[in-house]
């Protein structure tokens, strides 16, 4: 059996467990009735079942597919984030071409693997053209506002998003054929490390982390999550190219960059006013409530996989 | 046959770039009732149309200008059979029926009606435009008619004044509880309350121009 479909097997073994204890608790605790945890619980569970076979679907159809449901994502994410920017009516060409140009061509640039573009497209080109568009309209009203706003929405849902697909191009001897288990391996431990956080949040959360930015970010949520998502990823290392050690260390390094990019966003979202970036998905929010930790962890797993073990 | 098809491909296109998503504070009228909204493009009435549930969306009907729906065949057969819009006469002068005939008409017979009391779309800067009077002779004319308000927002952005691309934006449609014209009512005050209680939908953390 291939390590792919073991992997597969294995998460929805844990889902089914996670499902089969939400329905136990909704006749046993809740005896059948509505109820705020339970009923939000259930939710959750089910989006993730939609959600990994979405993964599933994609990774059947190899690097294209991961390439394309990426894309999708970040038209999602993009769209989330700018609906709560300030934007004027000058704005609307270079929003247009974020939307149009800069995201299907940082996905190609990926496609064909031109590392030395794709790195510095969004970064360089997109932050100096993008000003140039809106100047071109002369309207100069909260300029720098809109401007870096629109930057901000493309670096995030963009720029860091396409570093999770970007992991299928890399090169590791001995792990040919294999690149699309480093985006499981992401994907697993910074997302666990999410739910984990919660789980131990709602068990043992006494002290919170930043009580003005999220009620729910506790220190023994963020210890206990982290730390055990760390194990996770651990125990993981049969699916990389990294000893059980290393897989511990990278799997601490993207868990709290996860940390610190939830940390982020719910401050760009207290500032907007809002509880959630979207309504997508069922118990969750949008798409930038469930990807925000990814987001900022996709990148540095990239690099430290990238200048570690690729020659 | 062939208005199902571009009715339902112009439901997808909405839903697709713009997730359109209702919300409610009360549960909308299951008898014929107005929807009043705001009007800034085209597609305004396709979000409210498209977040109404099936059985209401295919009794309500659009209100819209007869000089714009009736220019052109392409406009002339969306307006007609596609959306099955009311066509009324604008102005005043070139007026042969009364548009409040027309819209009763469509009531009595059990459909609900979708008017932009702005009577044109806004393309200023302000949020929202003085009123016309045709809701508040529709509301006089039939005292049990709900009038419900239904906020659109953020359609502006997704393709404002003068821009040919539209661009993937999250809107909503909010609807506010219904009114009526109350009993010695004048046009001017109830028109004032039906403006107030549109604005008073929109969602509080839209960030304005300082």
């Amino acid at each position: 059996m291939s390590t792919t479909l073991r992997l597969f097997l294995g998460i929805f073994a844990v889902l089914g467990l996670a499902s089969s204890i939400a329905l136990g608790l909704r006749y046993t605790l809740a005896k059948g009735r509505p109820h705020a945890v339970i009923d939000n619980l259930i939710d959750r569970i089910n989006a993730w079942w939609v959600m990994v076979a979405l993964v599933a679907l994609a990774f059947a159809f190899g690097k294209g597919g991961v390439i394309v449901l990426f894309a999708l994502l970040s038209l999602l994410a993009l769209r989330e984030f700018v609906t709560l920017t300030y934007t004027r009516r000058s704005d609307h060409l270079a929003l247009a071409m974020v939307f149009y140009v800069a995201l299907p061509v940082q996905y190609g640039l990926i496609a064909i693997d031109w590392y030395g573009m794709y790195s510095i497209f969004i970064p360089v080109y997109g932050f100096l053209f993008l000003p140039i568009i809106s100047a071109l309209r002369a309207d100069t009203t909260r300029f720098l506002d809109r401007i870096a706003e629109v930057q901000w929405a493309l670096m995030l849902a963009v720029f860091c998003l396409s570093h999770v697909p970007a992991l299928v191009t890399l090169q590791i001897p001995g792990f040919e054929g294999r690149e699309i288990l480093l985006i499981a391996f992401l994907v697993i431990v910074v997302q666990s490390s999410d739910v984990l956080q919660y789980v131990w949040g709602k068990l043992f959360g006494k002290h919170k982390v930043a009580p003005a930015l999220s009620p729910s970010k506790t220190w023994e949520g963020l210890v206990g999550g982290v730390l055990s998502a760390t194990l996770l990823g651990a125990s993981l290392w049969w699916i990389t190219p990294f000893t059980p050690l290393q897989a511990a260390g990278i799997a601490f390094a993207i868990n709290l960059m996860g940390f610190f990019g939830g940390l982020v966003m719910s401050a760009i979202k207290r500032d907007h006013g809002v509880k959630d970036w979207g309504q997508l998905i069922a118990g969750h929010g949008g798409v930038l409530d469930r990807l925000d930790s990814v987001l900022f962890s996709a990148p540095v797993f990239f690099h430290i996989v990238r200048y570690g073990f690729t020659p | 046959m062939f208005e199902t098809l571009a009715r339902g491909a112009m439901l997808t296109a909405a839903h697709l770039l713009t997730g359109v998503r209702g919300v409610t504070v009360a549960p909308l009228p299951t008898s014929p009732c107005v929807y009043f909204g705001n009007h800034v493009s085209h597609g305004d009435f396709a979000l409210i149309w498209a977040v109404l549930p099936p059985a209401l969306r295919a009794r309500t009907r659009p209100v819209a200008g007869a000089d714009y729906w009736e220019k052109g065949t392409l406009r002339r057969y969306v307006g007609r059979k596609v959306v099955r819009a009311v066509l009324i006469e604008r102005e005043r002068e070139k007026r042969t029926v009364d548009p409040i005939a027309q819209m009763s008409e469509v009531l009595a017979g059990g459909e609900s009606l979708i008017i932009f009391p702005e009577g044109t779309r806004n393309q200023t800067d302000a949020t929202l435009l003085p009123f016309k009077s045709g809701l508040y002779h529709l509301g006089k004319s039939h005292r049990d008619l709900p009038l419900v308000p239904a906020w659109i927002d953020n359609l502006h952005r997704v393709l404002p004044k003068g821009e040919l691309i539209p661009i993937p934006l999250l809107c909503t449609v909010h609807f506010g509880a219904p009114l009526t014209v109350a009993a010695g009512e004048d046009k001017d005050s109830f028109l004032q309350r039906a403006r107030s209680a549109l604005l008073a939908q929109r969602p509080a953390h839209i960030v304005e121009a300082s």
